[in-house]
Protein backbone atom coordinates (compact mmCIF):
# COMPACT_ATOMS: atom_id res chain seq x y z
CA UNK A 1 0.00 0.00 0.00
CA UNK A 2 2.94 2.16 1.15
CA UNK A 3 6.08 2.27 0.12
CA UNK A 4 8.92 4.48 1.27
CA UNK A 5 12.74 3.62 0.03
CA UNK A 6 15.61 5.62 0.72
CA UNK A 7 13.78 8.67 1.99
CA UNK A 8 16.10 11.77 2.81
CA UNK A 9 14.99 15.05 4.80
CA UNK A 10 17.43 17.63 5.92
CA UNK A 11 16.86 20.54 7.28
CA UNK A 12 20.05 22.92 6.29
CA UNK A 13 22.78 21.02 7.47
CA UNK A 14 21.19 18.89 9.56
CA UNK A 15 20.09 15.44 8.24
CA UNK A 16 17.00 14.54 9.64
CA UNK A 17 16.33 11.51 7.91
CA UNK A 18 19.13 9.39 6.55
CA UNK A 19 17.69 6.41 3.75
CA UNK A 20 14.91 5.32 5.62
CA UNK A 21 13.10 2.44 3.74
CA UNK A 22 9.85 0.74 4.77
CA UNK A 23 6.67 -0.25 4.08
CA UNK A 24 3.09 -0.76 5.15
CA UNK A 25 0.61 -3.65 3.65
CA UNK A 26 -3.14 -2.71 2.85
CA UNK A 27 -5.28 -3.47 6.29
CA UNK A 28 -2.01 -3.26 8.43
CA UNK A 29 -1.18 -1.03 11.40
CA UNK A 30 2.62 -0.37 11.59
CA UNK A 31 4.68 1.36 14.14
CA UNK A 32 7.13 3.85 13.37
CA UNK A 33 9.22 4.22 17.05
CA UNK A 34 12.30 5.94 18.63
CA UNK A 35 13.53 8.23 20.73
CA UNK A 36 13.07 11.89 20.38
CA UNK A 37 14.90 13.35 17.57
CA UNK A 38 14.83 9.98 15.67
CA UNK A 39 13.65 10.92 12.66
CA UNK A 40 10.00 9.64 13.02
CA UNK A 41 8.17 13.07 12.60
CA UNK A 42 9.97 13.90 9.92
CA UNK A 43 9.76 10.60 7.71
CA UNK A 44 5.69 11.55 8.49
CA UNK A 45 5.05 14.67 7.16
CA UNK A 46 7.52 14.04 4.40
CA UNK A 47 5.15 11.10 3.30
CA UNK A 48 2.21 13.60 3.66
CA UNK A 49 4.30 16.24 1.67
CA UNK A 50 4.60 18.85 4.66
CA UNK A 51 8.09 18.44 4.83
CA UNK A 52 10.35 18.28 1.45
CA UNK A 53 11.92 15.18 0.62
CA UNK A 54 16.08 15.71 0.07
CA UNK A 55 15.97 11.99 -1.67
CA UNK A 56 14.09 8.77 -1.94
CA UNK A 57 11.07 7.86 -2.88
CA UNK A 58 7.24 7.36 -1.50
CA UNK A 59 4.80 5.11 -3.66
CA UNK A 60 1.23 4.64 -3.17
CA UNK A 61 0.05 1.54 -4.26
CA UNK A 62 2.93 1.65 -6.94
CA UNK A 63 2.73 4.96 -7.96
CA UNK A 64 5.26 7.19 -7.29
CA UNK A 65 4.31 10.10 -4.92
CA UNK A 66 7.31 11.72 -3.73
CA UNK A 67 7.34 15.56 -3.34
CA UNK A 68 3.99 15.62 -4.10
CA UNK A 69 1.52 18.82 -2.54
CA UNK A 70 0.05 18.14 1.16
CA UNK A 71 -3.46 18.67 -0.85
CA UNK A 72 -2.74 16.64 -3.42
CA UNK A 73 -1.51 13.58 -0.81
CA UNK A 74 -5.04 14.18 1.06
CA UNK A 75 -6.84 13.68 -2.05
CA UNK A 76 -4.93 10.82 -3.05
CA UNK A 77 -6.17 9.40 0.39
CA UNK A 78 -3.85 10.21 2.50
CA UNK A 79 -5.03 11.74 5.94
CA UNK A 80 -2.77 13.07 7.97
CA UNK A 81 -2.67 13.65 11.87
CA UNK A 82 0.48 15.67 13.13
CA UNK A 83 1.76 15.74 16.90
CA UNK A 84 0.91 19.50 17.16
CA UNK A 85 -2.50 18.20 17.10
CA UNK A 86 -3.56 21.40 14.87
CA UNK A 87 -7.37 21.47 15.49
CA UNK A 88 -8.97 25.13 13.85
CA UNK A 89 -9.21 26.83 17.28
CA UNK A 90 -11.74 29.23 15.80
CA UNK A 91 -14.37 26.96 13.91
CA UNK A 92 -16.57 24.92 16.08
CA UNK A 93 -16.28 21.36 16.28
CA UNK A 94 -19.02 20.49 13.63
CA UNK A 95 -16.99 22.80 11.32
CA UNK A 96 -13.54 21.28 12.00
CA UNK A 97 -15.23 17.71 10.81
CA UNK A 98 -16.68 19.47 7.86
CA UNK A 99 -13.01 20.60 6.88
CA UNK A 100 -12.21 16.88 7.21
CA UNK A 101 -14.84 16.08 4.47
CA UNK A 102 -13.13 18.51 2.12
CA UNK A 103 -11.34 16.25 -0.49
CA UNK A 104 -14.51 14.16 -0.49
CA UNK A 105 -16.83 15.03 -3.76
CA UNK A 106 -20.03 12.75 -2.95
CA UNK A 107 -23.14 15.03 -1.99
CA UNK A 108 -23.60 16.53 1.19
CA UNK A 109 -26.07 14.19 2.71
CA UNK A 110 -23.29 11.31 2.82
CA UNK A 111 -21.12 13.73 4.31
CA UNK A 112 -23.00 14.84 6.47
CA UNK A 113 -24.08 11.52 7.58
CA UNK A 114 -20.54 10.08 8.29
CA UNK A 115 -20.85 13.65 10.71
CA UNK A 116 -23.28 12.32 12.42
CA UNK A 117 -21.74 8.61 13.32
CA UNK A 118 -18.33 10.22 14.76
CA UNK A 119 -20.70 12.63 16.86
CA UNK A 120 -22.57 9.66 17.82
CA UNK A 121 -19.35 7.51 19.08
CA UNK A 122 -17.57 10.34 20.56
CA UNK A 123 -20.27 11.99 23.10
CA UNK A 124 -17.89 14.57 24.25
CA UNK A 125 -17.85 15.96 20.87
CA UNK A 126 -21.08 15.78 19.97
CA UNK A 127 -21.89 17.49 23.40
CA UNK A 128 -19.57 20.54 21.99
CA UNK A 129 -20.40 20.16 18.12
CA UNK A 130 -21.31 24.13 18.15
CA UNK A 131 -18.26 25.19 20.81
CA UNK A 132 -14.93 26.55 19.20
CA UNK A 133 -12.49 23.44 18.79
CA UNK A 134 -9.83 25.97 21.10
CA UNK A 135 -11.88 24.86 24.35
CA UNK A 136 -11.67 21.10 24.08
CA UNK A 137 -9.31 19.74 26.65
CA UNK A 138 -6.32 17.76 24.50
CA UNK A 139 -7.31 14.43 24.48
CA UNK A 140 -10.56 15.55 23.00
CA UNK A 141 -8.84 18.00 20.49
CA UNK A 142 -7.10 14.56 19.60
CA UNK A 143 -10.22 12.34 19.03
CA UNK A 144 -11.29 15.46 17.20
CA UNK A 145 -8.15 15.59 14.73
CA UNK A 146 -8.31 12.03 14.24
CA UNK A 147 -12.68 11.84 14.10
CA UNK A 148 -11.55 14.98 11.45
CA UNK A 149 -8.76 13.14 9.45
CA UNK A 150 -11.52 10.52 9.05
CA UNK A 151 -13.90 12.33 7.13
CA UNK A 152 -12.23 11.83 4.24
CA UNK A 153 -12.52 8.76 4.14
CA UNK A 154 -9.02 7.44 3.86
CA UNK A 155 -7.15 5.13 2.62
CA UNK A 156 -4.00 5.27 4.62
CA UNK A 157 -4.13 7.32 7.74
CA UNK A 158 -0.44 8.72 9.20
CA UNK A 159 -0.42 9.19 12.93
CA UNK A 160 2.07 11.42 14.54
CA UNK A 161 2.53 10.84 18.78
CA UNK A 162 -1.13 10.90 19.27
CA UNK A 163 -0.34 10.02 23.07
CA UNK A 164 1.84 13.17 23.07
CA UNK A 165 0.95 15.04 26.30
CA UNK A 166 -2.17 13.09 27.58
CA UNK A 167 -2.85 11.39 30.45
CA UNK A 168 -2.70 7.41 30.95
CA UNK A 169 -6.49 7.28 31.01
CA UNK A 170 -6.88 9.25 28.21
CA UNK A 171 -3.92 8.00 26.10
CA UNK A 172 -5.86 4.48 26.91
CA UNK A 173 -8.90 6.00 24.93
CA UNK A 174 -7.12 7.29 22.08
CA UNK A 175 -5.36 3.87 21.60
CA UNK A 176 -8.72 1.96 21.34
CA UNK A 177 -9.66 4.80 18.76
CA UNK A 178 -7.05 3.70 16.99
CA UNK A 179 -7.33 0.16 17.39
CA UNK A 180 -10.87 0.10 16.33
CA UNK A 181 -9.97 2.06 13.14
CA UNK A 182 -7.39 -0.94 12.89
CA UNK A 183 -10.00 -3.21 13.38
CA UNK A 184 -12.41 -1.60 10.46
CA UNK A 185 -9.42 -2.13 8.00
CA UNK A 186 -7.90 0.98 7.59
CA UNK A 187 -4.03 1.02 6.75
CA UNK A 188 -2.20 3.09 9.58
CA UNK A 189 1.45 4.44 9.70
CA UNK A 190 1.87 4.83 13.84
CA UNK A 191 4.61 7.51 15.11
CA UNK A 192 5.04 6.75 18.35
CA UNK A 193 7.87 7.46 21.51
CA UNK A 194 5.19 5.37 23.94
CA UNK A 195 6.49 2.11 22.37
CA UNK A 196 4.89 -0.39 25.01
CA UNK A 197 1.01 1.41 24.05
CA UNK A 198 1.87 1.56 19.93
CA UNK A 199 3.41 -2.42 19.88
CA UNK A 200 0.15 -3.38 22.22
CA UNK A 201 -1.75 -2.00 18.56
CA UNK A 202 0.46 -2.27 15.77
CA UNK A 203 1.28 -5.30 13.79
CA UNK A 204 4.63 -4.73 12.82
CA UNK A 205 7.05 -2.13 14.04
CA UNK A 206 10.19 -0.04 13.03
CA UNK A 207 12.69 1.23 15.06
CA UNK A 208 14.54 4.58 14.47
CA UNK A 209 17.71 6.44 15.60
CA UNK A 210 19.46 8.82 14.63
CA UNK A 211 17.34 9.32 10.73
CA UNK A 212 18.08 5.46 9.96
CA UNK A 213 15.34 2.04 10.52
CA UNK A 214 17.92 0.49 13.29
CA UNK A 215 15.39 -2.52 13.37
CA UNK A 216 12.18 -4.26 12.22
CA UNK A 217 9.95 -7.16 13.45
CA UNK A 218 6.47 -8.05 14.56
CA UNK A 219 5.06 -6.29 17.12
CA UNK A 220 5.03 -8.98 19.64
CA UNK A 221 8.39 -10.14 18.92
CA UNK A 222 9.68 -6.43 19.58
CA UNK A 223 7.69 -5.75 22.66
CA UNK A 224 9.59 -8.66 24.22
CA UNK A 225 13.44 -8.30 22.94
CA UNK A 226 15.81 -6.82 25.09
CA UNK A 227 16.63 -4.71 21.97
CA UNK A 228 14.15 -2.39 22.67
CA UNK A 229 15.31 -1.40 25.52
CA UNK A 230 18.70 -0.46 24.55
CA UNK A 231 17.00 1.92 21.82
CA UNK A 232 16.00 4.01 24.76
CA UNK A 233 12.66 3.93 23.83
CA UNK A 234 9.77 5.69 25.82
CA UNK A 235 10.36 5.56 29.07
CA UNK A 236 8.02 2.95 30.52
CA UNK A 237 9.03 0.88 27.73
CA UNK B 1 -31.72 65.88 16.46
CA UNK B 2 -27.89 66.90 16.47
CA UNK B 3 -27.36 63.45 18.24
CA UNK B 4 -29.07 62.00 15.31
CA UNK B 5 -27.00 63.42 12.71
CA UNK B 6 -23.84 62.55 14.60
CA UNK B 7 -24.86 58.76 14.61
CA UNK B 8 -25.66 59.37 10.76
CA UNK B 9 -22.18 60.81 10.40
CA UNK B 10 -20.77 58.18 12.21
CA UNK B 11 -22.15 54.91 10.66
CA UNK B 12 -21.88 56.16 7.40
CA UNK B 13 -18.50 56.76 7.40
CA UNK B 14 -17.58 53.86 9.80
CA UNK B 15 -19.36 51.83 7.17
CA UNK B 16 -16.63 52.46 4.09
CA UNK B 17 -14.01 52.50 6.88
CA UNK B 18 -14.81 48.73 8.09
CA UNK B 19 -15.30 47.88 4.35
CA UNK B 20 -11.81 49.29 3.58
CA UNK B 21 -10.22 47.33 6.61
CA UNK B 22 -11.88 43.91 5.77
CA UNK B 23 -10.75 43.94 2.59
CA UNK B 24 -7.21 44.74 3.94
CA UNK B 25 -7.39 42.29 6.83
CA UNK B 26 -8.78 39.25 5.17
CA UNK B 27 -5.52 38.69 2.86
CA UNK B 28 -3.60 39.80 5.81
CA UNK B 29 -5.34 36.96 8.11
CA UNK B 30 -4.39 34.35 5.38
CA UNK B 31 -0.78 35.88 3.91
CA UNK B 32 0.50 37.65 6.89
CA UNK B 33 1.04 40.42 4.35
CA UNK B 34 -0.03 44.05 4.50
CA UNK B 35 -0.86 44.16 0.53
CA UNK B 36 0.11 47.59 0.06
CA UNK B 37 -1.30 47.36 -3.65
CA UNK B 38 -4.64 47.69 -1.67
CA UNK B 39 -5.30 51.00 -2.60
CA UNK B 40 -4.94 50.55 -6.15
CA UNK B 41 -7.64 48.10 -6.47
CA UNK B 42 -9.63 51.07 -5.46
CA UNK B 43 -7.89 53.34 -7.98
CA UNK B 44 -8.63 50.68 -10.89
CA UNK B 45 -12.28 50.54 -10.09
CA UNK B 46 -12.19 54.23 -10.05
CA UNK B 47 -10.48 54.47 -13.67
CA UNK B 48 -13.11 51.58 -14.93
CA UNK B 49 -15.82 54.12 -14.01
CA UNK B 50 -13.91 56.80 -15.88
CA UNK B 51 -13.25 54.75 -18.77
CA UNK B 52 -16.76 53.33 -19.13
CA UNK B 53 -18.28 56.79 -18.50
CA UNK B 54 -18.95 56.99 -22.34
CA UNK B 55 -20.54 54.00 -22.82
CA UNK B 56 -24.24 54.80 -22.03
CA UNK B 57 -24.90 52.10 -20.09
CA UNK B 58 -26.67 52.27 -16.99
CA UNK B 59 -25.15 53.31 -13.67
CA UNK B 60 -25.51 49.67 -11.93
CA UNK B 61 -24.21 48.27 -14.97
CA UNK B 62 -21.09 50.26 -14.95
CA UNK B 63 -20.77 49.96 -11.29
CA UNK B 64 -20.17 46.12 -12.00
CA UNK B 65 -17.81 46.61 -14.68
CA UNK B 66 -15.96 48.74 -12.05
CA UNK B 67 -15.94 45.89 -9.29
CA UNK B 68 -15.38 43.31 -11.73
CA UNK B 69 -12.20 44.81 -13.02
CA UNK B 70 -10.89 45.33 -9.24
CA UNK B 71 -11.55 41.58 -8.53
CA UNK B 72 -9.11 40.72 -11.57
CA UNK B 73 -7.06 43.17 -10.74
CA UNK B 74 -7.05 41.87 -6.94
CA UNK B 75 -6.61 38.42 -8.81
CA UNK B 76 -3.64 39.57 -10.78
CA UNK B 77 -2.08 40.73 -7.76
CA UNK B 78 -1.51 37.54 -6.39
CA UNK B 79 -0.71 36.01 -9.65
CA UNK B 80 2.10 38.81 -10.86
CA UNK B 81 2.84 40.10 -7.90
CA UNK B 82 2.88 37.52 -4.85
CA UNK B 83 3.01 33.49 -6.28
CA UNK B 84 6.77 34.37 -7.32
CA UNK B 85 8.21 35.38 -4.41
CA UNK B 86 5.09 33.47 -1.55
CA UNK B 87 8.01 31.32 -0.32
CA UNK B 88 10.49 33.55 -0.36
CA UNK B 89 11.55 35.97 3.05
CA UNK B 90 8.37 38.41 3.99
CA UNK B 91 10.39 41.40 3.34
CA UNK B 92 10.81 40.72 -0.42
CA UNK B 93 6.94 40.02 -0.37
CA UNK B 94 6.46 43.44 1.19
CA UNK B 95 8.90 44.86 -1.62
CA UNK B 96 6.88 43.48 -4.33
CA UNK B 97 3.78 44.38 -2.76
CA UNK B 98 4.99 48.32 -2.84
CA UNK B 99 6.68 47.79 -6.30
CA UNK B 100 2.90 46.56 -8.11
CA UNK B 101 1.41 49.62 -6.23
CA UNK B 102 4.19 51.70 -7.71
CA UNK B 103 3.57 50.05 -10.83
CA UNK B 104 0.11 50.53 -10.88
CA UNK B 105 -0.22 54.08 -10.26
CA UNK B 106 2.56 55.33 -12.22
CA UNK B 107 0.59 53.18 -15.04
CA UNK B 108 -2.31 55.56 -14.35
CA UNK B 109 0.05 58.80 -14.66
CA UNK B 110 1.28 57.78 -17.68
CA UNK B 111 -1.66 56.40 -19.96
CA UNK B 112 -4.40 58.61 -18.39
CA UNK B 113 -3.43 61.51 -16.83
CA UNK B 114 -2.08 62.97 -13.16
CA UNK B 115 -5.42 65.44 -13.20
CA UNK B 116 -8.51 64.04 -11.61
CA UNK B 117 -10.92 62.56 -14.21
CA UNK B 118 -14.41 62.51 -13.31
CA UNK B 119 -16.67 59.62 -12.70
CA UNK B 120 -20.45 59.02 -13.32
CA UNK B 121 -22.36 59.33 -10.46
CA UNK B 122 -25.96 58.20 -10.03
CA UNK B 123 -28.63 61.16 -9.55
CA UNK B 124 -29.82 59.47 -6.16
CA UNK B 125 -25.75 60.16 -5.27
CA UNK B 126 -26.38 63.84 -5.02
CA UNK B 127 -29.86 64.02 -3.36
CA UNK B 128 -30.59 64.36 0.18
CA UNK B 129 -33.29 63.02 2.34
CA UNK B 130 -34.84 64.24 5.57
CA UNK B 131 -35.14 62.04 8.80
CA UNK B 132 -36.35 62.87 12.21
CA UNK B 133 -35.74 66.60 11.13
CA UNK B 134 -32.06 65.73 9.89
CA UNK B 135 -31.13 66.56 6.17
CA UNK B 136 -28.24 64.37 5.63
CA UNK B 137 -26.94 62.95 2.03
CA UNK B 138 -28.65 59.89 0.69
CA UNK B 139 -25.36 58.50 -0.23
CA UNK B 140 -24.21 58.44 3.43
CA UNK B 141 -27.91 55.79 3.83
CA UNK B 142 -26.69 53.71 0.29
CA UNK B 143 -23.52 53.40 2.49
CA UNK B 144 -24.91 52.31 5.83
CA UNK B 145 -27.12 49.81 3.30
CA UNK B 146 -24.33 48.84 1.11
CA UNK B 147 -22.19 48.02 4.29
CA UNK B 148 -25.33 45.88 6.08
CA UNK B 149 -24.84 43.57 3.14
CA UNK B 150 -21.97 43.75 2.63
CA UNK B 151 -21.12 42.53 5.49
CA UNK B 152 -24.03 40.29 5.99
CA UNK B 153 -23.16 38.81 2.64
CA UNK B 154 -19.65 37.88 3.73
CA UNK B 155 -20.19 36.67 6.64
CA UNK B 156 -22.43 34.37 5.40
CA UNK B 157 -19.83 33.34 3.43
CA UNK B 158 -16.99 32.65 6.05
CA UNK B 159 -19.83 30.64 7.67
CA UNK B 160 -21.84 28.49 5.69
CA UNK B 161 -19.87 27.84 2.65
CA UNK B 162 -16.93 25.23 2.64
CA UNK B 163 -14.99 27.91 1.17
CA UNK B 164 -15.37 30.12 3.66
CA UNK B 165 -14.76 27.62 6.46
CA UNK B 166 -11.53 26.83 4.55
CA UNK B 167 -10.55 30.24 4.36
CA UNK B 168 -10.92 30.29 8.09
CA UNK B 169 -9.18 27.36 8.85
CA UNK B 170 -6.31 28.68 6.94
CA UNK B 171 -6.41 31.57 8.77
CA UNK B 172 -4.75 29.66 12.13
CA UNK B 173 -3.48 26.30 10.38
CA UNK B 174 -2.51 26.88 6.98
CA UNK B 175 -0.57 23.86 6.38
CA UNK B 176 -2.77 21.55 8.20
CA UNK B 177 -5.90 23.11 6.16
CA UNK B 178 -3.58 21.53 3.23
CA UNK B 179 -3.09 18.42 4.80
CA UNK B 180 -6.77 18.00 4.63
CA UNK B 181 -6.75 18.70 0.82
CA UNK B 182 -7.61 22.60 0.77
CA UNK B 183 -5.50 23.68 -2.20
CA UNK B 184 -2.97 26.65 -0.79
CA UNK B 185 -3.72 28.71 -4.15
CA UNK B 186 -7.53 28.30 -4.04
CA UNK B 187 -7.54 29.68 -0.68
CA UNK B 188 -5.08 32.49 -1.63
CA UNK B 189 -6.55 33.45 -4.93
CA UNK B 190 -10.02 33.77 -3.38
CA UNK B 191 -8.48 35.82 -0.52
CA UNK B 192 -7.24 38.41 -3.20
CA UNK B 193 -10.70 38.07 -4.93
CA UNK B 194 -12.69 38.84 -2.39
CA UNK B 195 -9.97 41.75 -0.82
CA UNK B 196 -10.44 42.96 -4.79
CA UNK B 197 -14.39 42.88 -4.26
CA UNK B 198 -14.62 44.84 -1.63
CA UNK B 199 -12.16 47.18 -3.01
CA UNK B 200 -14.41 47.87 -5.70
CA UNK B 201 -17.08 48.39 -4.11
CA UNK B 202 -15.71 50.61 -1.30
CA UNK B 203 -14.19 52.84 -4.75
CA UNK B 204 -17.92 53.59 -5.88
CA UNK B 205 -18.74 54.58 -2.26
CA UNK B 206 -15.45 56.65 -1.48
CA UNK B 207 -15.78 58.09 -4.67
CA UNK B 208 -18.93 59.16 -4.97
CA UNK B 209 -17.45 61.46 -2.32
CA UNK B 210 -15.67 63.43 -4.83
CA UNK B 211 -16.86 62.57 -7.62
CA UNK B 212 -13.40 62.19 -9.40
CA UNK B 213 -10.02 59.66 -9.70
CA UNK B 214 -7.12 60.34 -9.40
CA UNK B 215 -3.59 58.12 -9.47
CA UNK B 216 -3.55 58.32 -5.59
CA UNK B 217 -7.00 58.13 -4.75
CA UNK B 218 -6.11 54.71 -3.03
CA UNK B 219 -3.54 56.13 -0.64
CA UNK B 220 -6.11 57.53 2.05
CA UNK B 221 -8.45 54.41 1.87
CA UNK B 222 -5.32 51.85 2.31
CA UNK B 223 -4.00 54.00 5.34
CA UNK B 224 -7.36 54.52 6.58
CA UNK B 225 -7.34 50.16 6.31
CA UNK B 226 -4.42 49.92 7.67
CA UNK B 227 -5.00 52.03 10.91
CA UNK B 228 -8.07 50.30 11.49
CA UNK B 229 -6.80 47.46 11.15
CA UNK B 230 -4.70 47.74 13.64
CA UNK B 231 -7.04 49.33 16.36
CA UNK B 232 -8.99 46.17 15.27
CA UNK B 233 -6.56 43.37 15.54
CA UNK B 234 -4.29 42.92 12.38
CA UNK B 235 -5.54 39.20 12.11
CA UNK B 236 -9.38 39.59 13.06
CA UNK B 237 -11.96 40.00 10.26
CA UNK B 238 -14.81 41.02 13.53
CA UNK B 239 -11.68 43.35 14.32
CA UNK B 240 -11.43 44.97 11.49
CA UNK B 241 -14.92 45.63 11.34
CA UNK B 242 -14.70 47.40 14.68
CA UNK B 243 -11.87 49.36 14.02
CA UNK B 244 -13.39 50.65 10.75
CA UNK B 245 -16.58 51.89 13.47
CA UNK B 246 -13.99 53.41 16.17
CA UNK B 247 -12.00 55.23 13.78
CA UNK B 248 -14.93 56.75 11.95
CA UNK B 249 -15.94 57.67 15.25
CA UNK B 250 -12.63 59.33 16.74
CA UNK B 251 -12.69 61.27 13.43
CA UNK B 252 -16.12 62.22 13.43
CA UNK B 253 -16.18 63.24 17.03
CA UNK B 254 -13.07 65.81 16.70
CA UNK B 255 -15.21 66.63 13.84
CA UNK B 256 -17.81 68.31 16.10
CA UNK B 257 -15.75 69.08 18.82
CA UNK B 258 -12.32 70.45 17.70
CA UNK B 259 -12.47 74.33 17.03
CA UNK B 260 -12.14 75.58 13.41
CA UNK B 261 -8.40 76.78 13.53
CA UNK B 262 -7.31 72.94 14.70
CA UNK B 263 -9.58 71.33 12.46
CA UNK B 264 -6.77 70.89 10.15
CA UNK B 265 -4.62 68.68 12.78
CA UNK B 266 -7.64 66.69 12.83
CA UNK B 267 -5.02 64.00 12.44
CA UNK B 268 -2.82 64.71 15.03
CA UNK B 269 -5.22 63.80 17.17
CA UNK B 270 -6.58 60.96 15.94
CA UNK B 271 -3.21 59.59 15.56
CA UNK B 272 -2.67 60.44 19.77
CA UNK B 273 -5.64 58.25 20.19
CA UNK B 274 -4.79 55.71 18.17
CA UNK B 275 -1.47 55.45 20.14
CA UNK B 276 -3.03 55.40 23.34
CA UNK B 277 -5.63 52.82 22.09
CA UNK B 278 -2.25 50.87 21.43
CA UNK B 279 -0.80 51.25 24.51
CA UNK B 280 -3.93 50.08 26.20
CA UNK B 281 -3.82 47.11 23.78
CA UNK B 282 -1.20 46.42 22.13
CA UNK B 283 -2.32 43.21 19.91
CA UNK B 284 -5.24 45.53 19.03
CA UNK B 285 -8.70 44.83 20.91
CA UNK B 286 -9.75 41.75 19.33
CA UNK B 287 -7.24 38.91 19.23
CA UNK B 288 -7.05 36.85 15.75
CA UNK B 289 -7.20 33.32 15.78
CA UNK B 290 -4.96 31.33 17.71
CA UNK B 291 -1.04 31.38 16.33
CA UNK B 292 -0.67 30.31 12.78
CA UNK B 293 2.78 30.19 10.64
CA UNK B 294 3.02 32.25 7.63
CA UNK B 295 3.25 30.50 4.54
Amino acid sequence: MLEVEGLEVRYGAVRAVRGASFAVARGELVALLGANGAGKSSTLMAIAGAVRTAGGSVRLEGADVTGQRPERMARLGVATVPETRDVFPDLTVSENLRLGAFTRRDGAAEIAGDRARFLDRFPILAERADQSAGTLSGGEQQMLVIARAMMARPRVLLLDEPSLGLAPVVVDRVFGMIAGLKAAGLTILLVEQNARKALSVADRAYVMRLGRIEAAGLAAELGTADALKALYLGSDA
Amino acid sequence: MRWLQFAIDVLSLGSAYALMALGLVIVYGILRLVNFAYGELIMVAGYTMYLVSGSGLPWLVMAACAVLMSVVAGIATDYVAFRPVRNKTITAVLITSFAFSTLLQNAALLFISPRPRPVPLPEIFSRTVEIGGVVTPARNLITIAVAVVMLGLFSWLMRATVLGIAMRAAASHFTMARMLGVPANLIISSAFAISGLLAGVVSLLWIGRIGTVVPGIGLEPLLIAFIATVIGGMRSLQGAVLGGFLLALIDTSLNYTLPQELLKFRDAFTFSLVILILLWRPEGLIKGPASGRRT
